[in-house]
């Protein structure tokens, strides 16, 4: 304590003081002395409050300019000071900034707070500005460092009872917060040893005790640990390139912590990666807005030119429904087959003719209504001489939903017959079981009544006593929908 | 297939879950493991441990269980339909990924969620598994948020919310006309039936500790939801409508909203622009005048435009201070708490910090400027001492002095 000793002293007028304090963070330090001085109406002014290492100001320099070594001691019946809890709990923060003005902003604070004790609430005046703008850096100091110590794992035997499991980190705060912030990192780490190392001095846990050591340098510290490859590889992956702001990240971690943090290193490849990431995702996943038609030649025309899946690859051309401008019933099968493709009209091949002959059977009238397709193009494998079908992709189906929803909005079918699970999957959006949607209608957002019945490709396949059973299942289903068009129209 | 080692499948669950907008931490029971033979505190206030280039914060290891899904719902790049690649972590692999992150204090917990492998009941079963090795076998006291999933078997989510301190479930889409379109699996009154039971629980819990100390705690963090916006059209009228029911009807600490943003493989039926950043973070600023600036969800309606959306130029407080003017200018040295907060740049620090600098004083505008981040934005609306903003407020072009000037709002508009 450089020598200073309390004598009873009163007061000299005119006299300078200076206070060397122990340690840059001791705030009980100062509380006593202030408050002493407070009570010995030692002027704001006449105070220098001076750190270890450092000169308070220009009179500390200068022994001869009348700078009294001995404080004042208040006499036994002087006035208490006095300081709301809000001003100490403040004090005791502010305390530990690095702004050597500090302690005797505080101490003017205490002055001033003895004659107007609810001065700390007028946010208006510029010492209490001042004050909790110092506050609020320290908080931030403290509350980044909770946030931002990274610690790694060193096996250096140095824990007790054989335990060597040790994590040490480096860090370097802007203030004197090592020492306050000790208790955090004491909680949450109860049971590990660890360590955390500063320019400004050191914190070492062991499970039981905290001790405390000089200032360290970075090389103290360890240089790596292997899970910080799962962590990195965790930070690029929590990233989405699609809402890059780069702005909101600095303001909350700037590029002063950068250095000690694993993660910092792949922000730089992560902003420049983000822009190609996120076209290359437009490009593949959406396509670019397209007018809606108002007409089905309009939409015929469009779809012509319609490259959004990979069946537009095969080479073949869209075959698009076909039929009454506005028919009461759509039927909609799964995709054109080898001589729809070469017809370009829907329902042309063998299933076609299957089709029409079940139709006619139970009285449905197909010249009346709108037959289509869940995907307009004809997907297939090359075999020889011949175009082997393919089943669309589900991704495909919903690919080309699109155009299906055009026809449907303009054609506004009061029945929609789906073959097959496909053109179910092209009108629900979703991949619904044969079996259960089958025999009761299910209602669609435009309240047009969607039936699902077995594709007529599917009941070709079948010999016998099998084709039999599923051809009067489908019969049974064609005749539902005609006492339902019926009891429409 | 060749087993997929334990960087790849994080690499594959955490980019499967980072559109989960939520990654809070705070507001759970004081924890510390003093004493104990655990690992982990929680304090109250939530810590971020990182910043993404994208500006959010990073507070919790944020992971799916597993990205396989048997659901179908357009908007998500796990859906059983989309050509991603998928992985699973076992119940173990999520606790020791967790410790070994957590001891080197990159994050403050879990946020746990998953697709529906097999059956919902056996997706959450591994979830609480999870969870139950991380508090159970380890100690673990710092934070827990689990997805859980509403038609799961209500004891599963009850387990859920023993062991974490948040649960969520999500309520996907803000009208139901939405939801029946794009997640046709999802039912809206399963999903609100599961939050109501959730609440249940909670008051349920809270009460018991009240009699008994050593009553276990469900989720001492409440439970939040989350929201997509701009993959159906609801409107931020119908969004905001939807929020404060929630809010009201199950006392949810959070609505998140999230833009909904282009995701690989992307499904055919959705949208085909993505919706500006800026309406997210428009209906987040709604969302703020409901929870602590006392505007009624009607009030914030009646700042939409016609089309029931939000203003993208302005905030919703200003546009609701220029419809209503006639509300304006606010007397700082006089007016109650409740108008103060109603004036465009003034919050609620900078009103509590009025109301006490005013019994010292009476303010001029220099006063409030000091007080407030901008006086720019606040001298149109309030009358100070030495101030009366005059004609100010009657003129035309008001809105267009005080609209932020137009800078490039997404970097990447197409």
């Amino acid at each position: 304590m450089s020598g200073q000793t309390l004598s009873t002293r009163a007061p000299s007028m005119g006299a300078h003081y200076a206070v060397q304090l122990p340690a840059p963070d001791d705030f009980a330090f100062w509380r006593d002395r202030a408050r002493a001085l407070v009570q010995c109406e030692v002027l704001p002014d006449s105070v220098s409050w001076i750190e270890p290492g450092g000169t308070g100001d220009l009179f500390a320099q200068d022994g001869a300019s009348g700078l009294i070594e001995c404080l004042p001691v208040p006499e036994r019946d002087a006035r208490p000071a006095r300081a709301s809890k809000r001003f100490l709990s403040l004090a005791r923060n502010v305390a530990l900034h690095s702004d050597p003005e500090r302690f005797a902003l505080l101490y003017r604070l205490l002055w001033r707070l003895q004659s107007n004790p609810r001065m700390m609430e007028d946010k208006t005046d510029l010492d209490v500005r001042r004050v909790e703008e110092l506050d609020k850096s320290v908080r931030r100091d403290s509350h980044k460092m909770h946030a931002f110590v990274r610690f790694r794992q060193v096996e250096d035997g140095a824990g007790p009872e054989g335990k060597d499991e040790h994590y040490v980190a480096w860090f370097e705060p802007d203030h004197h917060i090592v020492r306050a912030n000790a208790g955090f990192f004491m909680r949450r780490f109860a049971n590990m040893n660890w360590s955390i190392l500063t320019p400004r001095g050191c914190l070492h846990w062991d499970g039981e005790t905290m001790r405390e050591s000089g200032p360290a340098q970075r090389s103290d510290a360890p240089d790596g640990d292997p899970v910080e490859e799962l962590w990195k590889s965790y930070y690029a992956s929590i990233f989405n390139p699609a809402r890059l702001k780069v702005g909101a990240m600095l303001s909350e971690m700037p590029k002063k912590y950068w250095k000690n943090m694993p993660e910092a290193a792949l922000i730089h490849d992560l902003i420049a990666g983000a822009q190609a990431r996120e076209a290359n995702m437009v490009a593949a996943g959406t396509r670019k807005a397209r007018e809606r038609p108002d007409s089905l030649a309009e939409l015929a025309q469009a779809a012509r030119n319609c490259r959004d899946c990979p069946i537009a690859d095969c080479g073949t051309r869209a075959v698009m429904g076909e039929g009454a401008q506005h028919a009461p019933l759509m039927i909609v099968g799964e995709q054109p087959g080898d001589q729809e493709d070469l017809a370009g009209r829907p329902f042309v091949g063998p299933a076609g003719q299957f089709l029409d002959a079940a139709l006619a059977q139970s009285g449905i009238d197909r010249s009346a209504a709108y037959v289509t397709n869940a995907v307009k193009h004809f997907k297939f494998v090359q075999r020889g001489k011949r175009r082997i079908h393919q089943t669309p992709t589900a991704k495909e189906i919903d690919t080309c939903r699109w155009w299906l929803e055009n026809e449907r909005a303009i054609v506004k079918p009061r029945i929609i017959l789906a073959l097959g699970a496909s053109a179910a999957r092209g009108l629900l959006g979703k991949t619904v079981s044969l079996k259960a949607a089958r025999g009761a209608p299910i209602m669609l957002e435009d309240k047009a009544e969607l039936w699902v019945t077995a594709h007529p490709a599917y009941l070709l396949r079948l010999d016998g006593e099998a084709r039999a059973e599923q051809a009067a299942l489908f019969a049974a289903d064609l005749a539902k929908v005609q006492a339902r068009l019926n009891a429409l129209s | 297939m060749a087993q997929k080692s334990l960087l790849e499948k994080l690499e594959i669950l955490a980019d499967a879950a980072k559109y989960d907008a939520s990654c809070a931490s705070s507001g759970t029971a004081k924890k510390n493991s003093l004493g104990g033979k655990g690992i982990g505190s929680t304090e109250g206030m939530g810590i971020c441990h990182a910043y993404a280039p994208d500006g959010r914060c990073i507070s919790l290891l944020k992971i799916l269980l597993t990205n396989h899904c048997i659901f179908d719902c357009h908007y998500c790049i796990n859906r059983k339909s989309s050509n991603v690649r998928r992985a699973r972590f076992t119940p173990q692999e999520v606790a020791d990924l967790t410790l070994n992150f957590y001891r080197r204090n990159y994050i403050e917990g879990l946020f746990l969620s998953s697709g529906i492998i097999k059956s919902s009941n056996f997706t959450m079963e591994q979830m609480v598994e999870g969870a139950r090795i991380l508090r159970e076998e380890y100690d673990f006291r710092g934070y827990i948020h689990l997805k859980t999933i509403p038609e799961a078997d209500p004891e599963l989510v009850r387990q859920a919310g023993l062991y974490a301190d948040r649960v969520s479930i999500n309520v996907e889409l803000p009208t139901t006309s939405g939801l029946t379109r794009l997640a046709p699996d999802k039912d809206e009154r399963q999903i609100e039936g599961a939050i109501a039971k959730t609440k249940d629980d909670i008051i349920e819990a809270k009460d018991a500790r009240k009699r008994f100390r050593h009553a276990p705690r469900f989720a001492p963090a409440g439970q939040s939801t989350q929201m997509i916006v701009g993959a159906d059209r609801a409107s931020d009228a119908d969004i905001v409508g939807k929020a404060s029911r929630l809010y009201d009807s199950f006392g949810l600490r959070r609505v998140y909203y999230s833009a909904f943003s282009p995701i690989p493989d992307a499904s055919a039926v959705l949208p085909l622009q993505r919706p500006p950043l800026l309406r997210e973070h428009r209906l987040y600023q709604s969302d703020w005048l409901m929870r602590f600036y006392g505007y009624a969800p009607g009030e914030v309606c009646e700042a939409t435009d016609a089309d029931g959306n939000l203003p993208l130029d302005i905030d919703p407080k200003l546009a609701w201070a220029l419809k209503f003017r006639g509300t304006f200018p606010v007397d700082v040295n006089r007016a109650g708490k409740e108008m103060l907060l109603r004036v465009p740049g003034l919050g609620p620090t900078a009103v509590r910090r009025i109301i006490a600098a005013r019994r010292h004083r009476t303010l001029r505008l220099d006063d409030v400027a000091r007080l407030t981040q901008s006086i720019a934005k606040v001298r149109p609306f309030i009358t100070a001492l030495d101030w009366r903003p005059t004609t100010l407020t009657d003129r035309a072009d008001l809105r267009s002095l005080l609209a932020p000037k137009q800078e490039q709002l997404e970097l990447f508009a197409s």
